[in-house]
């Protein structure tokens, strides 16, 4: 054989050039509100939840009559906007983040199970799938939070558990498509435990194919705490969640339309930008990495 | 001489589908033993079953497995773990996909040795780059951090090797491992083998349907045809004396200059291997046999034709390979 030549690693996916900015702005959408979640409150000078009825429903810095201590304006009662969006993000990342990791485990565990053992595991791990379809998300988060009562942990955890099902759909196709790939053969040949096959050949193999369902799940977790919040049925006031802000100002639309529609945009920024960070992730290592 | 690898009438079974009917198989130690046959007869599976590593729904049996002294059959899975990828490592036919894409080459060899030693890391390493120099690879340090997709074919099918040789096997079980190379990387890889087994002492079972290969580096041949060995003999006396019929016909189908006339038509065996359900009587190649009477439809007894010599036929031995029946 003759010398080998320097290897060049070739980028795995020709992806688009607009798919490339769609991913750039993504996760600067992404970094933005990230940042915004974790320093903000702590660099701006207004307090999310001080009270000043003298000062209610200032309108924003565009707008006539504003205030340049508020310089998204004030809700209802007086309070900040631009540090109640602000600390709202951080509520939405947190949610966004822990029942993607609630539902993560649920899932991945239930699909990677089925797809390995196939069976009556994987009879067990559909039953569940189909289970879990079947029931409406919205319906079964509000009698949950009607029942025991509201509480950032408790729309976590019901969110959690109810939106494992794409995780586990996903885990368990390509699953079932690692498992008979010739290097899962030569571990086993290798002497290599189930356990070790499991967790170190199969997991990250698929794990590309998770990290963009995990995105997919984020963005609809943040929208359905808004949705929940707006209903009056997930984070409790005073928090301001941007569902609640939303729902807190559909009274005012029609005088002060700003503040619904600030919390809106910034919802409808973050869940766009989540999902472009997705695709993104998709065409980088979607399908060239299985191979 | 104590065989290494011994296994007696093994049966393999695949719900209504028999894949491997009463195959016996003797490896000894450090003889290159091919096996050889056409898609579907068996090779593979027999590797698998002697593995224990069978797809789900199949199921073995056989009078006697034994691997060093070690009876297989009744041995539970967390030794049987122990012995693979330790005593007996295995290589497979697709380098493209033999290898975990997630890990780099150093780190997937080095997890083998330390699995079954409790060797450090840094051993493990170490002992890789000793192999990856031996199976020829250039540059081992450089290799050591490179991902699967960084490697040729030829590459790749080293890093196999080095792989399967961490661990000192006594049985190296390569499933046609040169079908995916080209030519030139073929022989390479042949040699390379030949000569791993002369230096580690190994023996190889090699599964393969190129009778090319088969002459070049075999010591005894087994031939399999429908989940049964039809014949077993050193490799030179097979391709002398070659006494089942189905094995004339493999052998008639390889062209080799200067013997065959070149205004004839290459042999070639009518019809395919046919699926065989339990229970199924007499010789399996009678349906595409020029030789076949009645007596075929009844067991048939193996026949020895001399030395370690001997085949699955109702035929005589006979002296030469007369020219196949037009």
């Amino acid at each position: 054989m003759s010398a080998p030549l320097a290897v060049q690693v070739v980028p795995a996916a020709a992806a688009s050039r607009i798919g490339k900015a769609g991913f750039v702005i993504g996760i600067a959408i992404v970094a933005v509100v990230a940042a915004a979640a974790l320093f903000g409150n702590a660099l701006l000078p207004a307090d999310p939840f001080t009270q000043d009825l003298g000062n209610r429903l200032k309108p924003p810095f565009w707008m006539d009559g504003t205030e340049s201590a508020h310089p998204l304006g004030t809700d209802q009662l007086g309070r900040d906007y631009l540090a109640r969006l602000v600390y709202g993000a951080r509520i939405s990342l947190l949610i966004g983040i822990m029942t993607v990791i609630a539902s993560g485990l649920i899932g991945i565990t239930l699909g990677v199970l089925g797809g390995f053992f196939g069976g009556r595991v994987d009879d067990v791990v559909l039953f569940a799938i189909t289970t879990r379809l079947s029931i409406p998300v919205v319906l079964v988060a509000l009698a949950v939070v009607g029942l025991l009562g509201s509480g950032l942990g408790l729309v976590v955890a019901t969110l959690g558990l109810l939106l494992w099902d794409r995780f586990a759909v996903v885990a368990r196709a390509t699953t079932m498509q690692v498992r008979t790939l010739d290097y899962v053969s030569a571990a086993w040949c290798a002497g290599a435990s189930t356990a070790h096959i499991l967790v170190k050949e199969i997991l990250p193999n698929i794990a590309s194919h998770l990290a963009v369902v995990a995105t997919l799940e984020m963005a609809l977790a943040i929208l359905l705490e808004a949705a929940l919040s707006f209903l009056g049925l997930g984070v409790p006031p005073p928090l301001p969640s941007w569902g609640l802000m939303i729902a807190e100002g559909k009274d005012y639309m029609f005088f002060s339309p700003w503040v619904i529609m600030i919390p809106g945009v910034a919802l409808f920024t973050l869940v766009l930008g989540i999902n472009l960070v997705g695709d993104g992730l998709r065409n980088l290592l979607g399908t060239e990495r299985l191979r | 001489m104590s065989a290494l690898l011994d296994i007696e009438d093994l049966e393999v079974t695949f719900g209504r589908t028999a894949a491997v009917r009463g195959a016996s198989l003797r490896v000894e130690k450090g003889e290159t033993h091919c096996l050889v046959g056409e898609s579907g007869c068996g090779k593979s599976v027999t590797a698998l079953a002697m593995m224990n590593l069978l797809a789900r729904g199949g199921h073995r049996s056989a009078r006697r497995m034994t691997f060093a002294g070690i009876d297989l059959l009744s041995l539970p899975d967390r030794a049987m773990a122990r012995i693979r990828g330790n005593r007996m490592s295995m290589i497979f036919q697709e380098p493209m996909t033999s290898l975990n894409p997630a890990y780099t080459v150093g780190s997937q060899m080095a997890e083998v040795l330390t699995r079954h030693k409790g060797a450090s890391r840094a051993a493990a390493l170490d002992r890789a780059v000793e192999l990856m120099g031996r199976v020829g690879i250039t540059a081992p340090q450089m290799r050591l951090g490179q991902f699967p997709h960084q490697l040729s074919g030829g590459l790749r099918q080293r890093v196999m090797i080095a792989m399967a040789l961490m661990c000192d096997p006594e049985l190296l079980v390569a499933d046609e491992p040169t079908t995916a190379l080209d030519v030139t990387v073929q022989a390479q890889i042949l040699r390379l083998l030949a000569s791993l087994k002369r230096e580690f002492g190994l023996s190889i079972l090699l599964i393969t349907h190129d009778l090319g290969i088969v002459a070049r580096v075999a010591d005894r041949v087994s031939v399999m045809y429908a989940g049964e060995v039809v014949e077993r003999a050193p490799a030179a006396e097979l391709f002398r004396a070659p006494q089942h019929p189905y094995t004339r016909g493999l052998l008639s189908c390889v062209p080799v200059p200067g013997r065959v006339r070149r205004d004839r038509p290459l042999g070639s065996i009518p019809g395919t291997v046919p699926a065989i359900a339990p229970g199924f009587a007499g010789c399996a190649f009678r349906s595409r046999c020029a030789h076949a009477i009645e007596v075929c439809e009844h067991d048939i007894p193996r026949r020895p034709a001399g030395g370690a010599h001997d085949y699955l036929c109702q035929l005589l031995p006979r002296e030469r390979a007369e020219p196949q029946p037009a």
